[in-house]
């Protein structure tokens, strides 16, 4: 086990934090579509790819709680903090909403956890490279299956590209959060621990762009601000409401046990 | 008496994925690592998917299986190496194709841009249904062939 100082273990139990909050939330909004899927496969995809979510969410936390200074679980992280602690970006919480809009949220989620995996396997905590090298393995297919749903959806029918082009417009503005490179990020940056975001925009537009291009769909303008601070703790309205659903048993009942 | 590693290896052949009986867990890669320490023993264990359902499972009955033998262990969970399909010999590939598994492809890539060979007539000519199936670690195709749907083991 690496020896970190006080100052790099809270640093790390928060940016640990943000990719467990990234991979649960959006795994518990994917698990909302089983049984109500618009096709058998596709109810068993997202519920497959919302397994894979959480259970690399599970691995995150149980490495969070190693530098947790309160001695919680894996779960207490899950289930016993409030929405102004949970760090994942807005756009993992937004709504279902539709097919179109599950699909977009989910192809501008891969398309950033494929390079960003890439470079946490590298990292020289083999602790954090670890689960990063084996989520890498699960979202590559993520990406393959929302990548073939954005093509198939935007040359679709009329319908379905309209439906396409309002979710691409309506969830263009939270796009940018999983680029942000803030100065505690850079301490462990510069520790060679974790990678540099800021550097994996151009290889998220270089997966998005064409891909909506040619489902024709317009890309959106850059709106006047994007949503930010969801690292922070700052979060949607939508976020309340799904930790309500999500926590509500053990919450209830402390000490259930399956 | 005295717990030998040999002997825990035996019986680690009886625990079986639930959702591939096919293959025993040494054969599948899960099982890793078997330390005995001042006769305390801990069997290490790694994921083939991060959400695999099955691994609760399995850790429940390495227990079982070891208890009944009178040994009783600690199951530790570690994702370092990654699991991988590259870990499954000839032999384990060779029994998932004889299950109706077809195998996994050594190259994530190649997977994408090739079609998956049939486990049951061998053709080639076949096409993806979806990527995700029964379960995580296995993708949906159809055979154009013999005319019906089968499993690949994913390649991951
Ligand atoms: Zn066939």
């Amino acid at each position: 086990m690496a020896e970190f100082d006080v100052k790099t273990r809270e640093l790390l139990f928060n940016y640990i934090l943000g990719i467990a909050d990234d991979r649960l939330i959006l795994g518990h909004r994917l698990s909302e579509w089983c049984g109500h899927a618009p096709i058998i496969e596709e109810d068993i995809a997202m519920a497959n790819i919302a397994l894979d979510c959480i259970g690399e969410a599970d691995a995150f936390y149980k490495l969070a709680a190693t530098f947790d200074t309160e001695g919680r679980s894996a779960d207490d992280l899950a289930f016993l903090r409030d929405s102004t602690e949970f760090r994942n970006v807005q756009l993992s919480e937004q709504p279902n909403t539709d097919f179109a809009w599950t699909i977009a949220r989910q192809f501008f989620t891969d398309a950033f956890y494929v390079p960003f995996f890439e470079e946490l396997a590298k990292s020289s905590y083999e602790e954090l490279a670890a689960p990063g090298a084996k989520a890498l393995k699960e979202v590559k297919y993520h990406l393959r299956h929302s990548r073939e749903w954005i093509l198939r959806l935007g040359d679709g029918t009329e319908e379905s590209n309209s439906r396409l082009q309002d979710a691409v417009d309506n969830l263009w503005m939270y796009t940018r959060e999983f680029f942000e490179f803030s100065d505690s990020v850079k301490l462990l940056y510069e520790l060679d621990i974790v990678p540099d975001n800021s550097a994996l925009l151009e290889k998220w537009k270089e997966t998005v762009l064409p891909v909506l291009k040619d489902a024709l769909i317009t890309i959106p303008e850059d709106p006047p601000y994007f949503a930010t601070g969801g690292r922070n703790g700052l979060h949607t309205e939508h976020l309340g409401h799904l930790l309500a659903e999500m926590q509500v048993l053990p919450r209830t009942y402390p000490d259930a046990k399956w | 008496m005295v717990i030998s590693e040999e002997k825990i290896w035996e019986l680690l052949k009886e625990v079986r994925d639930p959702e591939l009986p096919a293959l025993d867990i040494i054969e599948m890669g899960i099982a890793r690592e078997i330390k005995i320490e001042s006769g305390k023993v801990t069997v290490v264990i790694t994921p083939t998917y991060s959400g695999c359902p099955a691994m609760f499972m399995i850790e429940t009955e390495i227990r079982d299986v070891l208890s009944k033998n009178g040994i009783t262990c600690d199951v530790k969970t570690t994702y370092t190496p990654a699991w991988t399909t590259d870990w499954l010999t000839e032999e384990a590939r060779e029994k998932l194709r004889q299950y109706g598994i077809a195998p996994p492809g050594k190259d994530i890539e190649e997977i994408f841009n090739k079609n998956t060979k049939c486990p049951f007539c061998g053709s080639d000519d076949t096409k993806l249904v979806s990527n995700f199936g029964s379960t995580a670690c296995k993708s949906i195709h159809y055979c154009n062939s013999c005319v019906q749907p089968f499993e690949h083991f994913k390649c991951i």
